[in-house]
């Protein structure tokens, strides 16, 4: 068994167990981070990766507005290789009521968002995809973040400083001394058992935060809400289309790397479903139908996959719809709440305000472990984003490359692409044709950024995110880890599986058209020729 | 952003046929097929236009890649449109400009034609051009004709011409314009045996070498003109010669010009397809056996097109042919493609299946319908090369004995 001495351990991968990660490591605390399944796999991943404004809760919700507009500044500075600045419009369709046009500039106006009141003509110049038929726009300071891309860097600047990253690994128990916490014991995904001993312990687990305070009895009860959105092929918009209305199902389209996201429902689901992702064919229609509305290329384009997240909201008694939950911030110390030293819950927020959860938590747990230090993450960049020089420059120096790869990479991995492009052989390799990304950055990725498996790969390169979803470059990048991973040949032929089914999940729901034929023709690739479900079978009777 | 119409790369099931079929990507590794310059970049394009490839220019055109799609994917168009829309160009490019105006350069040649001739393959000519024009130094170039052939047609064609009824126009394009009358003549003495009087129009180059060189506007008013002029010509029937640039008048200048050719598109037929539904109509005229062994390659844009077939239909109907159709392969020349020093060995590189089918299969002589396959195809191997219509108009002939 091992046994890790540590000052805070942080249960939780996603935005804000990374950024809590990084703003101890930054404050000189050792830290350890524990996930059960990979970074961002949970309610991060899950989202359309917009930058908010905070125009959309300008109406009702002041504070989270003036909140998300102060964290979309400061993102921009620190992490600008995972934003994209594309601007964001609110258009009124004409069946909607014109009057929360002007709700919204007011409210925008309050809450100190720069909003825009912008000509129909004006907005069609800037988004020539938008439904002509709008009656009103305005233009706020939106864009798209990738929040893959946000916690992997996140994560990487935390252990660069010195903390453990530990994906893959369940925490089973939280150990106590009578009213304090003492450590947790968990189990790696090769069912080692490690325990962690720390006088503090942040559960930063989202919506499983739930059972995470269970493991130290006490109730936290979590108010599980969960959200679809449709992937589309291409990008069919460049500026983020918002559509000018109380906040309701299907009123945005994010324009997101090479794809553009239709977002979103909310449902209301019993927590025992948490980690069942479906996606209701009603949902489905309700996405196409008023995308379609707000730009009508929609309804020409292939859908590439569906997907959804759980919102980790906490739930307040006498609440009676998830839209209506208060999304600030919730922040608790579980010896005030519970009289259980050590033990901190932060849940609630956005990923857009991450940063500002993370500082809050570790003003916390500076406070009970008597460390007296300021948060720096406001103004320290991340990795990748340490110095802002163009794409094109980029571009430049490594003109034996094709600029396609090169700006793709530099996309990704922002300044860091200097560890990646060489001029070495394997960055000429494609492996994935759709995304273009090469051997190279497998590699890197591999070896630098605690990538287990392909679907952890595809989280930190995109490989099988774009039209053909794997067709082409899941088996490449199968064989890649036997050759960088140090996988056994058979446990690359089950990581292809896995993810090939991982794939699958996020097809099934939107199987039409285009996407139905790629699908037949994956099925045939990896069915008719190689055999893959013979894994599978394997697989059931080992189990 | 750009407003999105021409979406069809989202059909696109990578299956990677295209590339399988890309003349060009088995011949370099510097082009990295069309799945990858096409629909697969386009969504790159889309994002950020910086993310264009200058692999881009590699790309002959030849289509063969749009054969080749099950989706129905205009991959060729989707390239060619990138190539000028995102690839940033210098403004001053001489050898382009000359290169893609052949009309220009042809009708001041033909007016020393001696002298030009001369002077173009003069080494120390060919040196200079290889060297400021970036012209390849090996490359042989078609021989200019005296005068034009619109101006032959006048002094000696048009008065044979009255006495048929039924009237058929003929767009001759540059090469029989500037470089080949006798293919020209040969034409109208086929149309002549159909019962078929020929007219001229007033014509611009079809914008082939145009597109393939940028000037889309200049390609535009070309086809402006073009239309305008064949539209007028009433109920006639409007042939043409030259594969390429029948599928210019039919298919480019309404998908990739985004021009409206239905003044004329139903009476325009590239010859072959012509002449085939005249023979299976029953008006064949008296052939005698030619008695020659002929190879027949198959250009690109022809079977683009799917005219391929009525030529080999034509063909077999001529007595006495022994004909041998080759594989399917590009010749690489392309039109100007294989004109300019950066792409010389690609396009030699292409061709060497061509060239070795040719030599194996032994014949008297070439058959193709595409101007610049003949070139090609004559200077890479010591064969002559026919058009379909003159091999007709050789079994129609009563003297000839088969050598032109």
């Amino acid at each position: 068994m091992n046994r890790i001495e540590t000052d805070v351990i942080i249960i939780g991968g996603g935005a804000t167990g990374a950024g809590t990660a990084r703003d101890l490591s930054m404050r000189g605390l050792r830290c350890v981070l524990i996930e059960k399944n990979d970074i961002a796999s949970g309610t991060t991943g899950r989202n359309h990766g917009l930058l908010h404004s905070g125009a959309r809760y300008a109406v009702k919700d002041h504070e989270s507005a003036h909140e998300c507009m102060r964290e979309n500044k400061t993102l921009r500075k620190i992490a600008w290789h995972c934003i994209e600045d594309t601007g964001g419009l609110f258009v009124t369709l004409p069946e909607d009521d014109p009057g929360y046009h002007r709700l919204l500039l007011e409210g925008c106006r309050y809450a100190g968002i720069p909003a825009k009141e912008i000509s129909i003509r004006k907005a069609l110049q800037l988004e020539p995809n938008l439904n002509p038929g709008i009656l009103s726009a305005m233009t706020v300071p939106d864009g798209t973040i990738d929040p893959f891309r946000l916690t992997s860097s996140n994560m990487l600047d935390a252990k660069e400083r010195g903390a453990i990253i530990l994906t893959h690994t369940r925490v089973s128990s939280i150990l106590k001394e009578g009213s304090k916490v003492s450590g947790v014991s968990c189990i790696t995904k090769n069912g080692d058992v490690i325990e962690v001993m720390a006088p503090v312990i942040i559960n930063a687990a989202g919506v499983w935060g739930q059972e995470v305070c269970a493991m130290a009895d006490i109730k936290l009860p979590m108010f599980p809400s969960k959200g679809s959105m449709l992937i589309i092929d291409y990008r069919i918009n460049g500026v983020v289309v918002n559509r000018c209305r109380p906040p309701a199902d299907g009123d945005i389209i994010v324009p997101g790397d090479t794809v553009s996201l239709i977002g979103t429902t909310s449902k209301e689901i019993p927590y025992d479903k948490i980690d069942d992702y479906t996606i209701d064919d009603d949902e489905i229609d309700i996405l196409l139908s008023d995308g379609e509305k707000l730009i009508p290329n929609v309804k020409n384009t292939r859908a590439l996959r569906a997907y959804c997240g759980v919102r980790p909201l906490v739930a307040v008694s006498g609440e009676a719809e998830g839209r209506n939950i208060s999304r600030g911030i919730v922040l608790i110390d579980h010896k005030e709440r519970d009289g259980l030293d050590g033990l901190i819950t932060i849940s609630g927020g956005k990923l857009m305000t991450y940063r500002l959860m993370a500082e809050k938590t570790s003003d916390l747990a500076c406070k009970k472990l008597g460390v007296k230090k300021k948060c720096k993450t406001h103004k320290v960049p991340l990795p990748g984003s340490e110095s802002r020089f163009s794409s094109g420059r980029t571009v430049k120096r490594f003109s034996g490359i094709p600029d396609s790869v090169v700006g793709s990479t530099f996309y990704r991995h922002g300044q860091r692409l200097r560890n990646i492009m060489t001029g070495e052989k394997k960055n000429y390799r494609l492996i994935c044709e759709c995304e273009m990304v090469t051997e190279g950055e497998i590699e890197y990725a591999i070896k630098k950024l605690d990538v287990k498996d392909l679907v952890d790969l595809r989280r930190r390169t995109r490989i099988g995110m774009g039209p053909c979803q794997g067709e082409l470059c899941a088996y490449r990048g199968a064989g890649l880890f036997h050759e960088y991973g140090g996988t056994t040949p058979e446990g690359s032929v089950e990581l292809l599986h896995d993810f090939l089914e991982e794939r699958w999940k996020g097809i099934r729901p939107v199987l039409w058209g285009d996407g139905l034929r790629e699908s037949e023709f994956t099925y045939w690739i990896y069915q008719g020729l190689f055999g893959l479900s013979h894994v599978n079978n394997k697989k059931k009777k080992k189990g | 952003m750009i407003k999105l119409e021409n979406i069809s790369f989202d059909h696109c099931i990578k299956c990677t046929v295209c590339t399988i079929y890309c003349p060009v990507a088995q011949a370099t590794h510097l082009f990295p097929g069309p799945k990858q310059s096409g629909p697969d970049a386009e969504r790159l394009r889309i994002k950020n236009p910086e993310l264009v490839d200058a692999s881009l220019k590699y790309c002959t055109n030849c289509k063969r890649c749009e054969i080749a799609c099950p989706s129905d994917v205009k991959i060729a168009e989707i390239i060619q449109n990138a190539k000028w829309k995102y690839v940033k160009v210098h403004w001053f490019r001489p050898r382009d400009f000359f290169m893609s105006r052949t009309d220009l350069v042809g009708g001041l040649a033909t007016i020393f034609s001696g002298l030009t001739n001369f002077i173009i393959n003069l080494k120390i000519m060919k040196v200079l051009m290889h060297l400021f024009l970036k012209i390849p130094y090996r490359r042989t170039f078609p021989a200019y004709q005296r005068g034009t052939f619109t101006r032959l047609y006048k002094k000696k064609i048009m008065k044979s011409q009255k006495g048929y009824d039924k009237r058929a126009v003929f767009y001759h394009g540059c090469f029989v314009n500037y470089n080949n009358h006798s293919l020209g003549e040969d034409l109208i003495k086929v149309m002549n045996a159909l019962g078929y009087g020929v007219d001229l129009v007033k014509e611009k180059c079809c914008g082939v070498p145009l597109i393939a060189n940028g000037y889309i506007e200049k390609a535009k008013k070309n086809a402006q003109y073009n239309i305008g002029s064949l539209g007028k010509t009433g109920d006639a029937v409007i042939v043409s010669t030259s594969s390429s640039c029948s599928f210019a008048l039919m298919h480019e200048y309404p998908s990739f010009l985004e021009l409206d050719n239905s003044s004329y598109i139903d009476r325009l037929d590239y010859i072959t397809k012509f002449i085939y539904d005249e023979f299976t109509a029953g008006n064949i005229p008296q052939m005698k056996p030619v008695g020659i062994r002929a190879a027949y390659h198959s250009p690109c844009h022809l079977e683009r097109m799917g005219g391929v077939i009525y030529t080999l239909g034509v063909l077999k109907m001529i007595p006495g042919l022994d004909l041998v159709v080759m594989n399917s392969e590009c010749c690489g020349i392309a039109g100007t493609y294989g004109f300019k020093s950066e792409n010389y060995e690609i396009s030699q590189g292409v061709g060497q299946n061509l060239f070795r089918l040719i030599e194996k299969a032994e014949p008297e002589f070439v058959v193709t319908d595409c101007e610049t396959c003949t070139m090609q195809i004559e200077m890479n191997t010591k064969y002559k090369v026919l058009h379909p219509v003159t091999l007709i108009a050789m079994a129609l002939e009563e003297k000839n004995e088969g050598k032109r």
